[in-house]
């Protein structure tokens, strides 16, 4: 591994960053299939686990992959699998069994040009809405959206922090570029990193699905005799198909449990909230160019303000709302077609013009001149 | 063995889902007589995947140990990644045959491939039962269901022989006809390492047999045992002479590593690589 002559600074690739993030974080085990641009986060952790005592699998099918993430899970194991847009859509079933069964996993989707096989080596941001509402029925999702290597790092941990401590799947919604780039990272020292393990039950404990909002997390052979299932089930796991109220509790428990903690769990970097005229909302590699454009419009005069998104579900409402307070227009630049431009619709479109910029095709970045163009439009209107 | 054998010393107090005749409560009975007469007076070493279909009921949450009742043919992935995990467990997979040779056959073979250190139970209904009755990969041709009302045009699947194939180290198929000899099967499987694989035939006189022109699921069985042929017999018929004859016996029995074996032998083998 390239080593930087600085102490704990490396020259590592996005997808390394998320392996090496993920051993730190406690992964023990890890499922995948091959697909690009997220192959190199399974080359690296089979070689990385195996010396730790960790266990990584190359299974038949993305299918495969997640099912085995979700039973090394109930083993006790920390587990993570790693794929693409086609690949996670293949996973949506199983996505929605781990939040349905409360299996807290790792599920990182770098996503690349869909639909379908599309450019398949090409960057795009089109699975932010798949990250949100991929699997069937009434759920809360939590993705988080890194900008950079040293974020694949460490919001790869927040990603494991998150599962345990919320016992539910939670996405690391990555792109090509983030993760193919190289730059320098710094790994902060190892005391310094928070580390949230799951909740274990005392011996005589026996409400694994319900009675607190998080409820312990046993897992088999440790004698709990714990009965898991994808069904509707009552607080102790014994499915109950045709009660409503049992649906609704539990349902509604599910949900509220990530929806209480919104607040705790959304988090965005924001500049300049309060006194701009012009504001910004991005993520993931569109966000790196946000910086070059607000220092240009600066110069002439624009004040811009942004808020960038490092967890894209829960969407991080408050900052949006403060932004849409002071800035008259919002753009939200992504490589897509208008996936996040509702949302912010949704959230600041009574008290701002929510103003789409949007770039699909051959992994073209949106540049920072392209936001500067819809900066100075935007101020001029 | 001082107690004597009783169902309900392995089962939790919830009510059985099975219909009347169902043959999945023999399967179910055989296991766990299996199970006591090896000695087991619980369910605590074991743990049970299953997947969608009425036999994924057999053991959740219907036997008192812990169990994974998982998507609809996903039982054998899941069961790879507790197993793998916690290689001390014995893994056992309940599944039907749409479960573990429709929607989940992929899984099965690559299974079979590994030498996962598992045994698969399959139910073989030769129907989708609990959906109400449509044609399976293993209904015999012409087969009159739900969705074949002219009968069935395809050919049925053997999935022992897919087993055998794809280097399982046991592979078996008996009838509920046979409760003894699946017993004991059971039995045998149950002592060995790697991918281990038993097809009950058993009748769902409700979404089956029904249909098929059976009374009862007491009909059907004396069908099974009319018909069943052991495996060294069936070796010197011709195809023609065992068409609706059913397959019966010990198929595969050898020996080969296992994927936890080899996954952990691996393990320590990088580990001591990275240190020297």
């Amino acid at each position: 591994m390239p080593k930087t002559s600085h102490t704990n600074t490396y020259f590592w690739s996005g997808n390394e960053a998320c392996a090496e993030a993920a051993i730190t974080a406690g992964c023990k085990f890890f499922a995948g299939y091959p697909i690009t641009p997220a192959s190199e986060i399974a080359e690296h952790l089979s070689k990385r686990l195996p010396p730790v005592g960790g266990i990584s699998i190359q299974m038949e099918d993305e299918l495969a992959s997640i099912s085995a993430v979700v039973g090394a899970s109930w083993a006790g194991a920390k587990a993570m699998t790693a794929t693409s847009g086609p690949g996670f859509s293949l996973m949506q079933e199983t996505i929605g069994y781990a939040f349905f069964t409360e299996t807290p996993c790792v599920i990182v989707d770098v996503q690349r040009l869909g639909p379908s096989t599309g450019q398949a080596t090409k960057c795009g941001q089109g699975d932010v809405m798949q990250a949100r509402w991929g699997t069937h029925g009434d759920y809360q999702a939590i993705a988080l959206s890194p900008n950079s290597v040293q974020e694949m790092h460490d919001l790869t941990i927040k990603a494991f922090n998150l599962a345990e401590k919320y016992r539910t799947p939670v996405i690391l919604l990555a792109d090509e570029t983030i993760a193919h780039m190289r730059e320098p990272i710094t790994l902060p020292v190892p005391e310094s990193i928070k580390i949230v393990n799951r909740r274990k039950p005392e011996p005589n404990e026996k409400a694994f699905f319900g009675l607190e909002e998080v409820p312990p997390m046993p897992a088999v052979a440790e004698g709990f005799n714990v009965a898991v299932t994808g069904s509707t089930h009552n607080e102790y796991g014994i499915r109950f198909t045709a009660d409503p109220e049992v649906h609704r509790k539990l349902v509604e428990r599910l949900n509220n449990k990530i929806l209480n903690h919104a607040g705790e769990i959304a988090e965005a970097e924001t500049s300049s909230l309060d006194n701009c005229t012009i504001g910004i909302v991005s993520f993931g590699c569109t966000s790196r160019a946000i910086s070059e454009a607000v220092e240009i419009a600066d110069t002439i005069g624009i004040r811009v303000g942004y808020v960038r998104l490092k967890t894209i579900w829960p969407f991080p409402e408050k900052p949006v709302k403060r932004l849409a307070k002071t800035a008259k227009k919002i753009i939200v630049p992504e490589m897509n077609l208008k996936q996040l431009f509702y949302e912010v619709e949704r959230i600041a479109g009574c008290e701002a013009e929510i103003i789409p910029l949007n770039k699909i095709g051959g992994g073209e970045l949106i540049t920072p001149e392209e936001i500067l163009a819809k900066i100075e439009e935007a101020e001029k209107q | 063995m001082s107690e004597a054998f009783s169902m309900r010393n392995y089962l939790r107090d919830v009510p059985l889902p099975f219909c009347g005749g169902c043959g999945a409560v023999t399967v179910m009975g055989e296991f766990l007589r299996a199970v006591y007469e090896l000695g087991y007076a619980n369910l605590k070493k074991f743990v049970f995947c299953s997947g969608i279909g009425c036999s994924a009921w057999i053991p959740s949450p219907h036997f008192m140990s812990d169990s994974v009742h998982t998507l609809h043919g996903r039982s054998i992935p899941v069961a790879t990644g507790i197993k793998l995990f916690k290689p001390e467990v014995n893994i056992v997979v309940f599944g039907g045959d749409g479960d573990i040779v429709g929607i989940g056959l992929g899984h099965f073979i690559h299974a079979a491939r590994r030498n996962f250190d598992v045994l698969v139970v399959m139910v073989n209904n030769m129907i989708y039962g609990m959906t109400g009755g449509q044609v399976a990969p293993t209904s015999p041709f012409k087969s009159k269901t739900t969705t074949t009302p002219y009968g069935s045009f395809e050919q049925p699947l053997d999935a022992v022989k897919l087993a055998s194939a794809a280097n399982a180290v046991y592979s078996a198929r008996w009838t509920t006809a046979q409760p003894n000899d699946l017993k004991e099967s059971i039995k045998k499987a149950l002592n060995m390492k790697g991918f281990r694989f038993i097809e009950v035939i058993s009748q769902c006189p409700t979404a089956f047999g029904r249909r098929a022109g059976f009374k009862d699921g007491a009909e059907m069985l004396r069908w099974f045992k009319a018909n069943s042929i052991l495996f060294q017999e069936a070796e010197k018929l011709t195809e023609n002479e065992l068409t609706g004859k059913i397959v019966i016996g010990e198929f595969q029995q050898k020996q080969r590593p296992t994927l936890v074996e080899n996954v952990y032998r691996l393990i320590a083998e990088a580990k001591e690589q990275v240190e020297n």
